[in-house]
């Protein structure tokens, strides 16, 4: 197995007296898509929250290129390489679509307050870099046309995938996807297998937190599962799918098999 | 410092401090239902007071209060009724505005209809220099009005907000106000209906405190900062937790006077406020990871 | 780059520039002394905007800023150091040229700070105690920071009431003018009206360029970013505290450049300076130009200052500006500017591309 990419040691967090995670450790192999799955309340979203910094863990750490990252801030986060995608997209509606990604240029560009007020020349050569770098993500993700609309009169789909181009523009070597599929229909969400396998392949790792199981079972290279704030099994689609903890918490006590048989 | 200065200090500490519990709950009441932050709270308290001081020249006293404790909750409705319903879902920043140009508006009115002058109610009972020897300790008969009165307005609250239907219904506004709206209740009325609660229990409490403190149409502010640094300090929406809070501010202002210049009273609370905000913005008596779920 | 942004200033240069004579022209020259003293006032306004409009933090407190940049170019031009010229730090000061001998109305010699160092030290001592204050207080959210903001304001104006040193109810009169350079000096004395009216334009303009730029660049892109989605602006790599604070500073530094200023050309200032309500006007002023518009900001404080400064509100003054806050946020949140029959002016004026 390759050296982990992406690594949590015995996570833990709590809300009041609700163990959301509870002694997590996972990897994430580098250039592959893992899945994170589990019922709803598993504490998936927690987890993500904790790996990308929104939320500091209350025990364990979190290693990310053989680094530790733990408690570090989710600007600083974004900075060393992971990017994030929101369950509910969370594009800065008032501003066009091109702005938005620009936005995720942030991180690798550095103008800062006094280059900006006195408007100095060499803000103006980032700024057109910021512009083509964003367009060239547009282009590349079919969305040149939506360029110079504002983000809030998109239609669901769309937005999401400028959520995917804003992440990308933070040039990400770990893209971490909250329920991408949610809510988009089933051309859509193939559409978005492709994307994500083509994001995987120029290199960026993917950590895809996901409902839609038939998404899961085609395009992630592992998969992690997630009850009740506590890992239950971790390996390659074909074994999860026939491991009897994942049946049982996914169709009940019934459905388990003899694993003879 | 004797016993009895000290039990004279802190009497006087609790008299204050219940007036503040009770502008605080005011707060709460409106939080709760509405998740707004009423800026006019304390103009309240001035208006129910500046009317009952106009009211005494031509009824008696207590029906002059009682007058004027209705017309202040009757502004108190009118005022969500006017100003509040029309935003429903604005942002923060447009309903703190909106409330802070109402109690410009109410202060202004208050300024065009009386004036500058300093007013006061007479005493309740007996007058300014009658006192009640209590342990050693001179103190004045208004002080017992104060505290008997917050004892039975928090009384009441309690009582209304656990038995009454209304008071039922509010709450479970203040819980969820969907689910609260799907069981039939009147959302909007008990929004409306939670101003004109904590308008009149501010008039009654303007009331009560205006012969020890006194009447000015621009003290409503000063109040108001008080009044929230004790919702703040007990956690928002908590109105046990402010009296409690109410009394720990009230006797830490009357420490402060008795060891530094009266000029800095007013900046003890607002040192407390900050120090709260800054170090505990859910409170004393909250568990901080509980509250940060909140919105905000 | 970006030349359209410019169109604006270069019209409303010409505005001021042929305002002047028209004002002189009609006879009102007094008029002059009021539309100086809003232009310092604009000062406090296009930093708030900046705070409000495009990163989204509320300040009830900015009359404090004001009063800290006005307070302490007066303090440090007024105070007499003459019977302590020979201790240790004054003849350090004195050496490095930062004081001055002059006389006082009666004739009396004095030492005292000059108006350059005065005027450096106060944007310092601002920026500091905005940085102190707006790393505790920045962290908080809605009524949480409007209640913060407003302490502090309030605790300013405690300060500035209690102390001796600013001069209690009374505040401090006799600052001197301050010579920016030779020939060239704020001062409110009539036959330096013109003058001064340029230099308090001058003043407005250069903010307004710095903001406009500020607005426009990478910087600008991510407030406005955090103004719409803290949390998704965080994850993109823009670090949302630093940001925030940075223009809770800079926006501070701009009000007290305006105290400052308009301490020198008043030759005073006091408590009045230093209200709550005067922390609300300001306030009002960017909600009415339409919080996240510079221009339409600059022209509702100088039409409001303008009319306030000239009594035509008489009693009603500050009920005027509570009326304004509620018709607006009711009615107009978006600023007056912005309402449909009026949209023509903020389209001509913002153009908003922000690239």
């Amino acid at each position: 197995m390759d050296e982990a990419f992406l690594e949590t040691k015995k996570l833990h967090r709590f809300f009041g007296g609700l163990h959301a995670v509870n002694d997590v450790s996972f990897a994430v192999r580098r250039d592959t898509i893992t899945a994170l799955i589990g019922p709803n309340g598993a504490g998936k979203t927690t987890l993500f929250n904790l790996i990308a910094g929104t939320i500091p863990p209350h025990g364990g750490e979190v290693h990310f290129g053989g680094r530790p990252i733990t408690g570090w801030k989710p600007h600083a986060i974004a900075s060393r390489g992971i990017a994030r995608t929101f369950q509910t997209t969370k594009l800065f509606l008032q501003m066009t679509v091109l702005e938005n990604v620009m936005v995720g240029r942030h991180p690798r560009t550095r103008s800062g307050f006094v280059a900006g007020m006195l408007n100095l020349p060499w803000t103006w050569r980032e700024h057109a870099e910021i512009e083509a770098k964003a367009m060239a993500i547009l282009e590349d993700l079919g969305l040149s046309q939506y360029a110079g609309q504002t983000a809030a009169n998109l239609p669901f789909g769309r937005q999401r995938v400028v959520e995917f181009a804003r992440a990308l523009a933070t040039e990400p070597t770990l893209l971490l996807l909250d329920e991408p599929a949610a809510g988009l229909n089933i051309y859509e969400t193939q559409e978005l297998s492709e994307l994500i396998l083509r994001i995987r392949d120029r290199g960026v790792t993917c950590l895809v937190v996901e409902h839609d199981m038939s998404l899961v079972m085609n395009i992630s290279d592992d998969v992690v599962v997630l009850d009740q704030g506590q890992k239950i099994a971790e390996g390659p689609p074909r074994t999860i799918q026939r491991h009897p903890d994942v049946i049982r918490i996914y169709l009940g006590e019934n459905h388990v098999e003899d694993p003879q048989s | 410092m004797n016993s009895a200065q000290i039990i004279q200090y802190c009497l006087s500490g609790i008299t204050v401090g219940s007036i503040y519990a009770i502008v605080a709950i005011g707060f709460n009441i409106i939080y709760n239902t509405t998740g707004i932050i009423n800026f006019a709270q304390g103009e309240f308290l001035i208006v129910g007071a500046m009317m009952a001081v106009s009211l005494t020249k031509v009824v008696p006293l207590p029906v002059a209060i009682g007058l004027a404790v209705v017309i202040t909750t009757v502004l108190g409705g009118l005022v969500e009724v006017v100003f509040i319903r029309r935003v429903r879902d604005a942002s923060v920043l447009r309903l703190i505005v909106i409330t802070i140009g109402v109690s410009i508006l109410i202060r202004e009115a208050m300024l065009h209809i009386w004036d500058e002058k300093v007013r006061s109610l007479p005493y309740f009972t007996g007058t300014d220099v009658s006192t009640i020897s209590v342990m050693g300790a001179h103190i004045s008969p208004q002080v017992l009005w104060v505290l008997g009165v917050s004892a039975v307005i928090v009384t009441g609250l309690t009582l209304f907000f656990r038995f009454t239907l209304i008071g039922r219904a509010m709450r479970a506004c203040a819980d969820d106000r969907m689910a609260a709206r799907l069981c039939g209740i009147n959302d909007r009325w008990m929004v409306t209906l939670s101003f004109m609660l904590s308008a009149g229990i501010g008039a009654i409490a303007g009331c009560v405190i205006s012969p020890v403190t006194q009447t000015q149409y621009d003290m409503g502010a000063p109040l108001a900062i008080k009044g929230f640094t004790v919702a703040i300090l007990g956690g928002l929406g908590n109105s046990i937790a402010a009296i409690a809070a109410g009394l720990i501010l009230g006797l830490l202002e009357v420490l402060m006077m008795s060891q530094f210049q009266a000029a800095y009273k007013e900046a003890v609370s607002i040192v407390v406020l900050l120090l709260i905000l800054v170090f505990r913005p859910s409170g004393l008596f909250a568990r901080r990871d509980l509250s940060s779920l909140r919105a905000f | 780059m970006g030349g359209r942004r410019y169109i604006p200033i270069i019209v409303a240069t010409l505005l001021i520039v042929a305002g002047q004579p028209v004002l002189w022209a009609i006879a009102r020259p007094y008029y002059m002394t009021q539309i100086t003293m809003s232009a310092y006032y604009a000062l406090v306004v296009i930093g708030l905007c900046l705070l409000m409009g495009y990163a989204g933090q509320v300040s009830l407190g900015h009359a404090g800023f004001f009063a800290i940049g006005g307070y302490t170019s007066a303090v440090l031009t007024t105070c007499n150091l003459l019977a302590r010229q020979n201790e240790v730090p004054i003849t350090c000061f004195r050496s490095l040229g930062l004081l001055v001998e002059r006389q006082d109305l009666y004739g009396q010699a004095m030492l005292c700070f000059s108006p350059w160092a005065a005027f450096v030290a106060a944007l310092l001592l601002t920026a500091g105690i905005a940085f102190l204050i707006g790393l505790p207080v920045i962290r908080l959210k809605g009524h949480y920071l409007a209640m913060a903001t407003l302490g502090f304001g309030l605790i300013i104006y405690r300060i500035v009431l209690g102390a001796p040193v600013f001069g209690q109810a009374d505040g401090i009169s006799n600052v001197p003018p301050f010579e920016l350079f030779a020939g060239l000096e704020v001062n409110g004395r009539p036959p330096y009206r013109v003058q001064n009216y340029y230099i308090a334009w001058a003043a407005v303009l250069a903010a307004m360029l710095l903001a406009i730029n500020l607005v426009h660049s990478r910087v600008g892109r991510a407030l406005r970013s955090i103004h719409q989605n803290e949390e998704a602006a965080h994850s993109l790599g823009v670090n949302t505290f630093q940001y925030k604070l940075s223009t809770f500073v800079l926006s501070a530094v701009f009000a007290a450049v305006g105290g400052a200023l308009l301490t020198h050309y008043n030759g005073s200032i006091g408590p009045s300076e230093v209200t709550v309500m005067k922390s609300v006007r300001y306030v009002s002023i960017v909600a009415v130009g339409g919080m996240a518009n510079l221009w339409g900001a600059l022209v509702m404080a100088i039409a409001l200052n303008v009319l306030s400064l000239r009594g035509n509100f008489g009693t009603y003054d500050d009920a005027v500006f509570g009326m304004i806050l509620i018709v607006i946020m009711l009615f107009a949140p978006q600023g007056l500017l912005r309402m449909p029959n009026l949209r023509w002016i903020s389209t001509w004026f913002s153009r908003r591309s922000y690239g």
